[in-house]
């Protein structure tokens, strides 16, 4: 109904509303004094608001890294809670700045939802989670199996051609949020529960016996996550996309949310352009030029946020793999700042 | 009133009405053009692909239960539109039928001579309508779920069928060629009953013989074709369903997502028809009764030939609001993932396609299209069984 709603929302704003120019994100979040973002509002590790209310996860960390960046303060930021279905309308309607809720970029959604996405943080791909008793060893076993997914989502679509490329015979049932397929899962509905790797560990912290399920090595698919922002907007995309990067950069170069007060008086000119010492970085993109020095000093660097969220600082104690630094194995890669 | 005197307001008052009118449709139906424009073009400016096109691309996803084939490799969206709509006219069809069926019976049971049966039937009325029906399908759902077995201790059904968490599986009919015959009997069956009926009530009405068609009706439509069925060296056999290892093989399946989204629509809006018929009752004079009850008819007759005809026509106009009510509310599917018409199409079809505008407008096109196909039909059999000025 919620979907229904938001749907039809966009649909009146579209059919009767003038839309807003959209090249003014920054201006606007900067007179409204607060960045509005879209988060995921059940995930453990990504988005996920703790007991106290307040939002903690890798996702929720780069809005509050931008927050920093504008605002210098990471409290100044809205989080919305979205689900699959009404995440890009809401972009799209405006009632959120930016979307960080892991969501995968495709070609097709880059290309047709009038939305862009900003630099991959997070390498994931979709796995699959199954009782422990079933004693299944690969995915390549499930046919026939009952899997619970959630809908309007890249898993939904890559599970079926998963099954119909190992010709493997399929029983999908499809619930509108992760919330209700995992209770599903868990209830046993299902075999097996499929979403990225990711979720899945954050997913099976909320199960009543989590020692009783494992997670089986295949990956399916690839699902780079992105931020994204709505198309037309470079200065937005820019600023969203540095906001990676310099965190990238970052770890690279060694600073830390610790030592980057010491880092400003580095001799290292990538060090010095980087936390705004050197160049006109920051004022490129609209901001002052130590804006990475407060997004690191307020969060941290890629590194820092990701083991804090997810990886050997968190219950999921996802390891880094893909989401390594390029120069240890993995595909992260800091693109210069200079 | 005479026409004398309704020309000269024609002249005046009903031409400035009008007047009013046509500009009223007027300027709603700029608006309406003025949206449509505006939607196209700030969809254009936002860079949203929009359009119908998406209609014959490929689906790519699973749907749990299609009553037509369907291939997530081949079929396309539309496809997929199809198989919502069927499920959803399936799940609002067997509602309809069954919770009229509770409905009448609750709604007589409520008043019933009989204390215990006309307090229970109170007690169920209270309790259903005040809860919101979203709780009403979840606790169904997990109700359902949480109850049964699952899969390696299903419970099993004599006759080859199996219930646990999975749903319930029954033997799937195969039908021989042969078996048109025995369809053919039944179809003959029938008519043959309907025939019989029309000639005894005319018989009823001409020598006053009350019509004893019970024993034909068995023999035309039980009798007859289980003799073609043996004749034709019984064309039936049955694929029965087998415990895989994940799941069971074979058979036909009813899922629980199903299965509780039409009880608790079936309990639910039967709470709401059970009060309509309560009220479309006690509309009818007492004198009806007692009248009927003066020329020796039992209270049986009383209520079938006297009571209820006189309170359908009360009962028609609230009876088909419900009607509606039941299936938008079975949209409500969405919360346990039963595939109809919402949960596929303005589910997955929008979130796969980004095309919110379309999809959304489609959406509630057809659900309008529903309910009004449902007034009519309900108007039409309203006027049989309104009263017929003489």
């Amino acid at each position: 109904m919620q979907r229904l709603a938001t749907a039809f929302a966009i649909a009146m704003v579209l059919a009767f509303g003038a839309q807003a120019a959209s090249a003014q994100t920054l201006k606007a979040v900067q007179d409204r004094g607060q960045l509005v973002c879209g988060g995921n509002g059940t995930l453990a590790g990504f988005g996920m608001p703790d007991p106290q209310g307040n939002w903690v996860g890798f996702d929720v960390d780069f809005c509050r890294a931008i927050a920093a960046a504008i605002f210098n303060d990471t409290k100044k930021v809205k989080f919305v809670p979205l689900t699959t279905a009404n995440r890009f309308t809401a972009l799209q309607s405006g009632e959120i700045d930016l979307l960080a809720r892991n969501t995968t970029w495709t070609m097709s959604r880059d290309t047709t939802l009038g939305l862009d996405f900003a630099g991959v943080t997070y390498y994931d791909g979709q796995g699959f989670m199954v009782r422990k008793s079933l004693n299944v060893k690969s995915a390549l076993e499930l046919s026939d199996a009952a899997v619970c997914v959630q809908q309007g989502t890249t898993t939904e679509l890559n599970l079926a051609d998963y099954f119909r490329a190992n010709r493997m015979s399929l029983k999908t049932v499809t619930f509108a949020t992760a919330n209700e397929a995992v209770r599903a899962y868990d209830t046993g509905r299902c075999d097996a529960y499929t979403t990225d790797a990711s979720g899945l560990y954050g997913e099976r912290l909320r199960l009543a016996d989590p020692s009783a399920h494992i997670v089986l090595p295949e990956i399916i698919s690839k699902e780079p996550l992105a931020p994204v922002v709505r198309q037309g907007d470079d200065t937005w995309e820019d600023l969203v996309r540095w906001t990676h990067e310099a965190m990238l950069n970052a770890e690279e170069l060694g600073i830390t949310q610790q030592n980057v007060d010491d880092m400003l008086k580095s001799n290292s000119p990538d060090v010095r352009r980087l936390l705004g010492a050197e160049g006109q970085f920051g004022q490129s993109i609209g901001l002052t030029n130590d804006w990475a020095y407060r997004i690191i000093k307020a969060v941290g660097n890629y590194g820092e946020s990701f083991e804090r969220n997810v990886g050997q600082g968190s219950p999921l104690k996802i390891a880094r793999g893909l989401n390594a630094l390029w120069t240890k194995g993995g595909l992260q890669y800091g693109l210069p700042v200079r | 009133m005479s026409k004398m005197l309704q020309l000269p307001l024609r002249s005046r008052q009903q031409w400035a009405s009008i007047a009013l009118q046509a500009a009223l449709v007027v300027v709603i139906g700029g608006l309406a053009y003025g949206a449509f424009i505006n939607a196209a073009d700030n969809l254009a400016k936002a860079h949203i692909a929009s359009g119908f096109r998406f209609w014959d691309n490929t689906a790519g996803f699973d749907i749990s239960q299609t009553l037509i084939g369907y291939s997530p490799s081949t079929s396309t969206f539309g496809r997929a539109f199809w198989v919502g709509l069927l499920n959803t006219l399936l799940v609002a069809s067997l509602g309809i039928v069954l919770a009229t069926a509770l409905g009448f019976t609750i709604g007589i049971a409520r008043l019933s001579r009989n204390w215990l049966v006309a307090r229970l039937a109170g007690g169920y009325v209270e309790l259903i309508r005040n809860v919101p029906l979203l709780l009403q399908i979840l606790f169904w759902y997990n109700a359902v779920l949480k109850s049964l077995p699952d899969l390696h201790s299903s419970i099993s059904i004599s006759g080859g069928a199996f219930l646990n968490n999975r749903g319930l599986f029954l033997p799937r009919p195969e039908f021989a060629d042969k078996f048109d015959y025995v369809a053919a009997a039944l179809v003959f069956g029938i008519v043959a009953t309907l025939a019989v009926r029309i000639w005894a009530r005319r018989r009823q009405e001409r020598t006053g013989q009350p019509p004893r068609t019970l024993s034909f009706a068995f023999g035309l439509i039980v009798v007859l074709p289980l003799l073609v069925f043996f004749a034709a060296g019984a064309p039936l056999s049955f694929s029965f369903p087998e415990v895989g290892r994940f799941n069971i093989r074979g058979g036909t399946e009813i899922l629980p997502e199903f299965a509780a989204l039409l009880v608790a629509l079936t309990i639910y809006t039967a709470a709401f028809i059970a009060e309509v018929v309560r009220a479309g009752i006690l509309a009818v004079s007492q004198g009806q009764t007692e009248a009927a009850q003066a020329l020796g008819l039992r209270s049986g007759s009383t209520l079938r030939l006297v009571v209820v005809p006189q309170a359908m026509r009360v009962i028609v106009p609230p009876l088909t609001s419900q009607y509606l009510n039941l299936i938008k509310n079975s949209s409500l599917a969405v919360a346990i993932g039963y595939p109809d018409l919402v949960q596929v199409f303005a589910g997955s079809v929008l979130n796969i396609t980004g095309q919110a505008v379309e999809v959304i407008a489609i959406t509630m096109a057809v659900y309008l299209f529903l309910s009004l196909v449902t007034s009519l039909l309900m108007n039409l059999y309203g006027r049989t069984v309104g009263i017929v000025e003489r």
